[in-house]
């Protein structure tokens, strides 16, 4: 399929990166040229066979609703550029 | 003596036997980063004056566990307590990981001395050479105009070179087998769910696997007794029994079943590796294996198929990073919103193959694109898979070449990812199969450069894996091998 500059500029919005003119013109034809190739696997046939997304019998694990320690709140905030509080600080969401 | 040159295990006896101590252990190996690191770079924020953890052993381990006054060198990836963990990327520059990854912990209790420094490699473990290092490359030990492969680049390299016993690395499609062939020594990529991935700094979560990087086969399996087992804190985890490892090192082949991939001599492998391993698969023979030829015939959309999911899963994993939790941030100086300030945080904290493969994955789960991308690869995955499950009801393991290639120049793929991404065609089939695989060096090429086989096995059958590469090291000499620097 051909990936159009407006694809891109769509997938850079949804993926929440902004890319510079130049960045985006030089990502587009990558994309290009990688999609194409991810193409191939439109030969395999696929009918009947079911998705692989978790490769062990994996089963939900349960465990007693009950109380341990977790991080302190000045440790799990000591890496954020900012805080406030016991917050992580954000530009200004509600107008 | 050079106590830098030596094993785990070998330093382990000589500690043991009261023939060297602890701290010489490290004077030497200081000595040695101090001498060769300017020209290796296999570590990133080297200080030689804070250079390894105190020793945190509290009760003395058991025989098989211990590794009582080992320095242990980690992977930029894995969450070390206080200590610098920023995936040699911008975007977490500054991050100190406010607790230990479980194999940190479980080294601590073995009496290994962490790092401080970490080892170098591909931003978030995107890439097959180490070149995407916000720090800079890595450079190969036996050729320094040579990558050391990557992404576990810098661990490679640092085992190659004595700069390290051993190191941890990560593998989500060849990151640990692929840089081990590149530099000459052994490295394991364990069964998925066998090593916690709690603290791992995640990539494709459903392929990522911790394993390590050592000078022979003794020491990985060494290493996999104290890394190996159940955590409740990786919901992948797999709750069974960890082997003592160390017994499956018997110098015996006698009647093992081998199946060669005829899908993995194709046109394109260098000649030169091509004999090598023919070679390495003749001497297992002459020791009493069996080989045949066998057949993966979906081994050519490995690759697509991991370029999908890896990234599909990347996207997702990385979605985390956007100014708010961790050191980087950009774009609240103009008063701008919070969306604009994840936009210019995202895009000037990642480095070019992170957006490259965060778009990508961005791209095959979007709206009208899922089936005809993802959902295709996670069938195409499940073929991959039913080949390896056929080859297995009739064959103990699977020998191929680790890579294609030997080592190539730095800057010789950097300008086209699609050749880059290539260059795991061999070790990106057993993370998509969840299989163990173990490289191990089996020859140099006329220039010198190391070559690796990779031995395949069932999932859990690391024994095995340890078993056939213990039975070629012990009957060859390329694992003694080292570079001069």
């Amino acid at each position: 399929m051909p990936f159009s500059l407006e694809t891109v500029k769509y997938i850079t919005n949804l993926a929440r990166i902004e890319l510079e003119a130049q960045e985006l013109g030089k990502i587009s034809g990558q994309l290009q040229d990688i999609v194409n190739f991810i193409d191939t696997l439109k030969k395999v046939n696929i009918d009947a066979i079911k998705p692989t997304s978790h490769i062990l019998p994996l089963q939900n694990v349960l465990r007693e609703d009950t109380l341990f320690a977790s991080l302190p709140i000045d440790k799990a905030l000591e890496n954020a550029p900012d805080r406030k509080d016991s917050f992580f600080g954000v530009p200004k969401v509600i107008e | 003596m050079e106590l830098h040159r030596l094993t785990c295990h070998e330093l382990l006896a000589k500690i043991n036997d009261q023939k060297a101590t602890p701290q010489q252990v490290i004077q030497s190996l200081k000595a040695r980063v101090e001498s060769t690191e300017s020209k290796v770079k296999a570590y990133v924020r080297v200080n030689p004056d804070d250079f390894l953890c105190a020793p945190e052993q509290k009760n003395a381990p058991p025989e098989a566990l211990n590794l009582s006054g080992i320095p242990a060198s980690i992977k930029d990836n894995i969450c070390t307590e206080g200590i610098h963990t920023e995936c040699c990327s911008q975007i977490l520059g500054g991050f100190k990981p406010p607790y230990d990854a479980t194999v940190i912990q479980k080294l601590k209790h073995a009496g290994a001395n962490i790092f401080k420094t970490k080892t170098n490699m591909d931003e978030f473990a995107f890439g097959s050479s180490t070149e995407n290092s916000c720090f800079g490359p890595t450079h190969n030990p036996w050729e320094l105009d040579c990558v050391p492969g990557g992404s576990s680049g810098g661990s490679a390299a640092a085992v190659a070179s004595d700069e390290a016993v051993f190191a941890l690395g990560s593998d989500t499609g060849g990151s640990i087998r692929q840089p081990a062939a590149f530099c000459g020594i052994v490295g394991l990529k364990p069964t998925y769910g066998s090593v916690s991935r709690y603290g791992l700094i995640a990539f494709a979560s459903s392929l990522d696997q911790i394993g390590p990087l050592t000078k022979d086969v003794r020491d990985c399996a060494l290493i996999m007794n104290v890394i190996a087992g159940y955590d409740h804190k990786d919901s992948t985890s797999v709750n069974r029994i960890v082997p003592d490892y160390t017994q499956a090192l018997i110098n015996d082949v006698q009647g093992i079943k081998i199946g060669i991939p005829q899908e993995y001599f194709i046109e394109g492998i260098d000649p030169e590796i091509k004999d090598i391993v023919g070679a390495a698969i003749a001497k297992l023979t002459s020791l009493g294996a069996m080989h045949k030829k066998v057949s993966l015939p979906h081994t050519e959309y490995a690759v697509p198929v991991y370029y999908i999911i890896a990234t599909a899963e990347a996207s997702s994993n990385l979605a985390r990073y956007d100014g708010v939790q961790y050191g980087f941030r950009s774009g609240v100086e103009s008063r701008q919103s919070l969306i604009d300030m994840y936009k210019k945080t995202r895009g000037k904290g990642f480095g070019e193959e992170a957006k490259r493969r965060i778009l990508l994955g961005t791209f095959v789960l979007s709206h009208g694109y899922y089936d005809a991308y993802y959902l295709r690869a996670l069938k195409v995955r499940t073929r991959i898979k039913e080949d390896f499950d056929a080859v297995f009801k009739d064959f103990d393991c699977i020998i191929t070449p680790t890579t294609p290639t030997p080592a190539f120049r730095i800057g010789e793929k950097s300008y086209d990812p699609l050749q880059m991404y290539l260059s795991d065609i061999f070790t990106i089939s057993a993370n998509l199969a969840g299989i163990p695989a173990i490289s191990i060096p089996c020859g140099f090429t006329k220039k010198g450069l190391p070559v690796g086989l990779q031995v395949l096995a069932q999932a859990f059958n690391e024994e095995l894996l340890f078993k056939i590469a213990y039975t070629f090291e012990q009957n060859t000499e390329w694992h003694l091998k080292k570079p001069k620097l």
